[in-house]
């Protein structure tokens, strides 16, 4: 092939990717208006609550300088935490499913009518819990943080107090570096468990929600029954929760959450084995699941 | 080169033989009617001719093999199969962006020029537009992509004569062109045997007959025959008869015509009547695939 031919494939595969992902976000809209919507309810509480706000702020005025100043950041958690476990929670039953319902409605047969590939499917498909998804989460976060502040300085503002007391409490910058940082190593680590949804989507004729969690159930009965142990439920519980852990406390330790730049280390994530066994795997996974689309038929 | 060419294409689900060893060619240009009962493996034959579905055997769709390079053939094929198929949360609007997005050949104005000639709004979901709307709406996407093969398999199934007729007529008018070839399967045979070039009869995963319309019309002749010959039609191996009031109608294949005249009236039979024919028939009697 010439260099010329090889860019107008390249260009054709990225074209059909990028509408294969478009379609995905029609037809499931809940990807995008579930967590925008848990973000704008978050921001109207705080909206809200505003009053509450201007009396900590006050208090901080006093010239006893009583504490207290870190109980300004707590909304601002609280909203990660909400959106961001909404965006894993419409992804996983986005993934589960994904190669499921095209072959439920009959779809199917149009979508594989046009020419756009399996491996180019499935991987759109699971573009979005890996990377539509947490990149949604980020925009939102960043915009409700962004109101958020703006609502808590005219709040302070109006009840003629010194926004520098907000402000001084405030580190934007860092909160926005640390999501950037973390929600992506956590969605790499959530990868094997959205490839298994989406391989079960795949296959299961029936019920692809209880074989998602049927299959991994029956292999820690087996292993608890025959060898006494539990190191394959302890592997699944590591795999929901272990990402979140590396990313966002101190050192990887579980223990205190990060709280300065100096905590911000790529390479400790990126030298993780754990994160790079969860890749093969979930790889393995996306890969049965592109074989069975192939010879996928309508149930 | 043909548009599609197999040679002794074979399919099993278990015991059961969907396709036994099916040869086929078909040039381009072409209308062919695949025609067959239920489970003869007309659908069989075209998921295998579309990749959807393994086969042995060979075959080849404009040059291609369709199982191992789906997405690169269907740049080039398009396929309606029954109404069921279009994803029914799309918008119109989605579908038509869609449709340009990943179909380098899809015109989107002669489409939205097809639709603007049905009722079908933008803004409409599938689910909300009735069966016949949902076929018009697949045809104009359809029609919109220069494919050089279209397979149709029951395109028409559920809906009301005036939209069947409609149907083919768009097709026909608007659409073929003699660089295009077309496969249709179709229960009612009757509404497409005008439109086709070539016939295809399937019975239990094999060609009993394969033809061009010219030929099977020179080959076949239906005899309507009175109380008083129907000892000599008989005698004249028909391949099929049957009573119609208060005379015989027997169908031959390949008795001269001057033979039969004496007979009765001679006309050329229909094909739903041949379809009938040669399906009682037990011992199938297609000549061998022209290859």
């Amino acid at each position: 092939m010439t260099r010329d031919t090889t860019v107008t494939a390249a260009r054709a595969v990225a074209r059909s990717f990028y509408w294969s992902v478009r379609r995905e976000l029609w037809e499931h809209r809940a990807i995008t208006i579930a967590p925008t919507g848990i973000a704008a309810l978050a921001v109207v509480g705080f909206l809200l609550g505003a009053g509450r706000l201007t009396n900590v702020v006050r208090a901080l005025a006093k010239p006893a300088g009583a504490g207290g100043g870190e109980a300004l950041m707590n909304p601002y958690a609280f909203v990660g935490v909400a959106v961001i476990a909404t965006g894993v929670f419409v992804a996983l039953f986005y993934a589960v499913g994904a190669l499921y319902g095209e072959r439920r409605d009959r779809s199917l047969l149009f979508w594989k009518s046009l020419p756009v590939s399996d491996l180019t499917t499935v991987l759109a498909k699971a573009a979005i819990p890996i990377v539509v998804v947490p990149a949604l989460t980020f925009v939102l976060l960043v915009v409700a943080d962004v109101m958020m502040l703006g609502i808590a300085t005219v709040a302070v503002v109006a009840a003629g107090l010194d926004p520098r007391l907000l402000w001084a409490h405030m580190s934007p910058g860092f909160m926005w570096l640390v999501m950037a940082y973390g929600l992506p190593y956590v969605a790499l680590s959530y990868a094997p468990i959205y490839a298994w949804l989406i391989l079960v989507s795949a296959w299961a004729r029936r019920g692809p929600f209880l074989w998602a969690l049927g299959v991994p159930l029956a292999i820690c009965l087996v292993e608890r029954l025959a060898l006494g142990t539990s190191h394959f439920g302890s592997m699944l519980i590591g795999a929901f929760t272990d990402g979140i852990g590396e990313a966002f406390s101190v050192n990887g330790a579980g223990e205190a959450p990060i709280h300065s730049v100096a905590d911000i280390d790529l390479f400790r994530l990126a030298a993780n084995p754990h994160l790079w066994i969860g890749l093969v795997v979930g790889a393995a996974f996306l890969g049965a699941a592109v074989r069975l689309r192939r010879s996928a038929e309508p149930i | 080169m043909a548009c599609i060419e197999a040679r002794d294409l074979r399919k099993a689900f278990g015991a059961t033989v969907a396709l036994g060893g099916v040869n086929l060619s078909v040039g381009e240009g072409r209308i062919l009617g695949l025609i067959g009962p239920n489970g003869a493996g007309k659908s069989t034959a075209l998921q295998a001719i579309l990749g959807l579905t393994s086969y042995q055997g060979e075959l080849k769709v404009l040059g291609r093999d369709p199982w191992t390079a789906r997405d690169a053939l269907m740049a080039e094929v398009c396929f309606i199969a029954d109404v069921a198929v279009l994803p029914r949360w799309m918008k119109v609007w989605q579908a038509l962006d869609y449709m340009a997005g990943v179909h380098r050949r899809f015109d989107r104005q002669a489409a939205e020029g097809f639709l603007a000639k049905t009722a079908v709004k933008r803004t409409s979901r599938v689910r909300e537009l009735s069966k016949g709307m949902v076929t018009q709406l697949h045809l104009a996407l359809v029609m919109a992509v220069d494919a050089k093969l279209l397979v149709l398999d029951e395109p028409t199934l559920g809906l009301d004569l005036l939209f069947r007729k409609q149907f083919y007529d768009t097709l026909l008018n608007d659409y073929f062109d003699h660089s295009r070839t077309i496969v249709v399967t179709t229960h009612q045979v009757e509404e497409i045997q005008h439109i086709l070039t070539d016939v295809v009869f399937l019975n239990r995963g094999r060609v009993v007959l394969d033809g061009s319309m010219g030929d099977v019309e020179a080959r076949f002749r239906e005899v309507l025959v009175g109380p008083d010959a129907v000892a000599t039609a008989r005698a004249l191996n028909p391949i099929h008869e049957r009573r119609m009031f208060d005379r015989n109608i027997f169908i031959f294949d390949g008795t001269p015509r001057d033979r039969l005249a004496a007979l009765g009236e001679v006309r050329t039979p229909s094909l739903a009547d041949l379809f009938v024919a040669m399906m009682n028939d037990a011992t199938p009697r297609g000549r061998e695939t022209a290859t």
